[in-house]
Parts: C-alpha cells; structure tokens; sequence
C-alpha cells in the first residue's frame, strides 16, 4: 500500500492519535517545568543539593527510554500500564534539560550587574525575581525547548506500555512491516517536534536580551 | 537618613584597625591596620595599584564584606548592627561596567532605588528626570532606550544618575570611569567633578590614575598592599617622600624619550 493514500485513508485515526500524543507531551512538560524550575532555582545557592539534583537528573538521561519505561512498571502507584507511567517516565527525561538551563541561567548573569544589584540594597529574592529571573528567562526557555522535543520524541515509544500516540502506528508498522504505518506515526511526530521547536523558537528570541 | 545624619558625628565613615582576609586565612591578608576617617562632604579617593586592596575597603563601607578584625562605623553605627539592605540604600554605588539591569529601560534603571523603597509615580518620574538632566542626559531621547543601546559613557552617566536617584548621603565610585576611551573619560571626570562640588556628597572614589586623584580628590589615601601610605591633599600628595608616590607621580610625565 502506498503510504500517502494510507495516510489520507486513516487521516481520522492520525489526527486522534496526534492530539493524544501531543496531551501526553503537553502534560508531561507542564509537571517537568513546575518541578524544574523551581528545582533550579531552590539549587541556586546550594552547591551540595545542585550536584545531587543534577547528577540524579543526568542518570535518568542515560537510561534508554524502553528501558525506563520496562523499570516503571512493577512500581506501586506511579507504575502499571498506561498514560501514568508514560508521564513519569517522559517527566524524567524532560526534567535535565530544565533543570540545568535553569541552574545555568540564573548563574550565568554578568556579575557586574549582581554585584550592582546587592549593592543598591536590594533583597536575596528581590535579585532572584527582578533580576535573575527574567535575565535568565531565554536560557530556561531554550532548555524547555530542548526538553519538548526530546518528549515528542520518547512519548513514541510510550506506546509500547499502552499510553497510545503516535507510537502506536510505528509499532504496529514495525510488527507488520508496513512503511506506510511506520511513516503514518513518524511524520505527524516529526511535524510536531518541529512545530515545537519553530514556535519556541521564536518565543525565545524575543526574550533574549542583547 | 539625612536627618539621622545632621544629628550626629563629624565622622560619616570611620575605619578603627580594620583587617580583611580571605577565608578565615589570616596568612592570606588582603587589607589590614587600616584606620581611617572620613567626614561628610569629602571626596575622598583611594588610589592603589591593582591588588592593593581599594575595592575591598570600598565593599567593607557598604557591608558587601564585614571586617573579621576592627569595626567599620557608618553613621557612629558599626557595618556588622547596621540592616544590610537599610545600609545599602543610603550608599549609591557605580561601578566600572555601571552594572546597568539590561533589561530595564534608562528610566527604570534609574528609579531601581525609589521603586525599592516604594516612592509614588509621580514622584519617580520626576526624580528620574531631574537626575537625568543631572548627568547630561536629555529624559526625552534616553529614557525609553535600554542599556545597549547606549555608549559606554552613556551608560557610565546613567549609572551615576541611578546611584543619586534615592539622595543618598554617600556615594562609593569603584573605577567608574576606567573603561572608558580618554577623550570620553576626560569628559566625565570634568562635569563630575564639577557635580560633586554642587552635591556636597561625601564619597568614596578608587581609582589607579593618579590623574584623575589629583582632580577629583579633597583628599587622596594611598594604598599599597593593603596598608594605607600615605594620606594628604592633593597639593601635599605631590610633595610626599615616599617611593610609591614617585611611583605614582613618575607615571605622570612621559619622558621625551618615549615619544620618540
């Protein structure tokens, strides 16, 4: 079967997948920023919790996803089959990326303007939120930008635990040896991840300053 | 503040035996037996080589360091009782690169004290306006720009018009004109002077230029590795015998020689 007809034939199932692989990203990110960033700035000025939380964070970048996905099961409450699991897993991966551009960020400001800043009298959280924050606000978007697209991608292979997306039509096509299935799942994935990387692209940039 | 001021001693800063090291390393010095007074109203300008110890005495009046040895009183109260932040907002700061928020507007950077200390709008912007004005700078052409879209003399003026915003009774000045090309250093160092005069400030001003001590300074101090040696007017300061004066003062001429 030619893959195009096989697409526009099952455009209906395509699209539902898309939206049901985009909601697991869309979710998986929402909890990895809520976690991250504020990880990273609680690490700020902790040296000994900032190793720990980046080295934890880097671990579960090494683990290959299936793997990971395979580990998650047998755990009580967050484990099991299914759309849980998969988040847990895709939180994990996303997690360095924030973290780290968050920690680098916050640190990597001119020190004239920190030392200025203390200078003038203002508070520890005053120079966190006026100051550090919104100088470091591109560099945290480019690690969520970074983290997305690592999401889009691993949240493919969630399907192989029963989260559903687009995974499931590459497994299907892999099982099957069908290049129309595989590219059915792939390229609505691929358009995602750059869609992704285009629209916050553009959102970083116009938070960069000079 | 002010008020707190006028009340009290003719000693707005006083160094009483202070040393400064690093780390608890006492081995390590970077200032030390250093006592000194500093009355309101004076411009007094620390003038060392790189390493001498200048900005550490300058981070020692703002409580950016606390002596582990002697006492350093602002205002008749030592910097180790004084709140910190409270300390800081009566004490403009500039430094080298002026430290400018880039991404605050001119304006914002120079309301940054008054906005701290919860001034009304109407009363910023005027205070914004006049410091603007103040520093050379019409309010109509920079107020909306941003750091970067400034020259670095530019910036260097913005920096001061921020460290006056909130009328502070000291003002500490750490190269604040070092990175500048000559022709542009020149310029400011003349109408700052000339605006210290007007102000009546007390400051504090580190420099390495000996040329600029001798323009700016009611009172110049010399430091060499971390000890004060020498202290006199800038009359006086020429006339001194001591090597690290001829050292300073040699740097002064260029021998024809050189020219060459």
């Amino acid at each position: 079967m030619r893959p195009w007809t096989f697409i526009s034939d099952h455009r209906g199932e395509i699209l539902s997948a898309t939206l049901e692989h985009f909601t697991l990203v869309v979710i998986a990110m929402a909890i990895a920023i809520l976690i991250g960033v504020p990880l990273g700035m609680f690490i700020v000025q902790r040296p000994t919790l900032r190793t720990m939380a980046l080295g934890i964070a880097s671990i579960f970048q090494t683990i290959p996803s299936l793997a990971l996905f395979g580990f998650l099961i047998p755990i009580p409450f967050i484990g099991g089959i299914g759309k849980r699991t998969a988040i847990v897993a895709l939180v994990l991966y996303a997690l360095l990326p924030i973290l780290r551009n968050t920690y680098v960020g916050l640190t990597g400001i001119d020190p004239a303007v920190l030392e200025s800043a203390e200078a003038m009298g203002m508070t520890r959280s005053q120079i966190l939120f006026r100051v550090r924050l919104p100088l470091a606000l591109a560099v945290i978007l480019a690690g969520i930008r970074t983290a997305t697209i690592i999401t889009i991608g691993v949240a493919t292979i969630a399907a192989a635990i029963g989260a559903g997306g687009l995974g499931t039509f590459i497994f299907r096509g892999v099982a099957l040896v069908s290049d129309a299935l595989i590219l059915a799942g792939a390229i609505p994935a691929a358009l995602l991840a750059i869609l992704a990387d285009v629209l916050l692209g553009l959102l970083e940039r116009r938070l960069r300053i000079s | 503040m002010n008020t707190k001021l006028a009340s009290i001693s003719e000693n707005l800063i006083e160094f009483r035996d202070v040393a400064y090291h690093i780390n608890d390393i006492p081995a390590r010095m970077i200032v030390s037996e250093i006592s000194l007074r500093i009355p309101p109203g004076e411009t007094l300008v620390l003038l060392g080589r790189s390493g001498s110890g200048k900005t550490t005495l300058l981070k020692l009046i703002n409580g950016m360091l606390l002596p582990p040895k002697g006492v350093v009183f602002v205002q008749n109260c030592p910097t180790t009782e004084w709140d910190p932040i409270r300390l800081r907002r009566g004490i403009g700061y500039v430094i080298q690169e002026a430290g400018l928020f880039p991404h605050f507007t001119v304006a914002e950077n120079v309301a940054l004290v008054p906005t701290l200390e919860n001034w009304d709008a109407p009363r910023t912007a005027a205070r914004v306006h006049e410091m603007l004005h103040l520093v050379g700078l019409d309010p109509r052409d920079f107020a909306h720009r941003l750091p970067r879209e400034l020259s670095g003399g530019q910036r260097q003026r913005v920096g001061v018009a921020r460290a006056l915003a909130s009328d502070p009774p000291i003002l500490l000045m750490d190269e604040p004109f070092g990175a500048l090309d000559p022709v542009t250093r020149a310029e400011l160092q003349r109408e700052f002077s000339a605006l210290v005069r007007r102000l009546g400030k007390t400051i504090v001003f580190v420099t390495h230029d000996l040329r600029e001590a001798l323009l700016l300074a009611s009172r110049i101090v010399l430091l060499q590795a971390g000890r004060i040696v020498a202290s006199a007017t800038p009359q006086e300061f020429l006339r001194l015998d001591h090597a690290e004066v001829r050292a300073f003062t040699s740097s002064l001429s260029v021998s024809p020689g050189a020219l060459a």
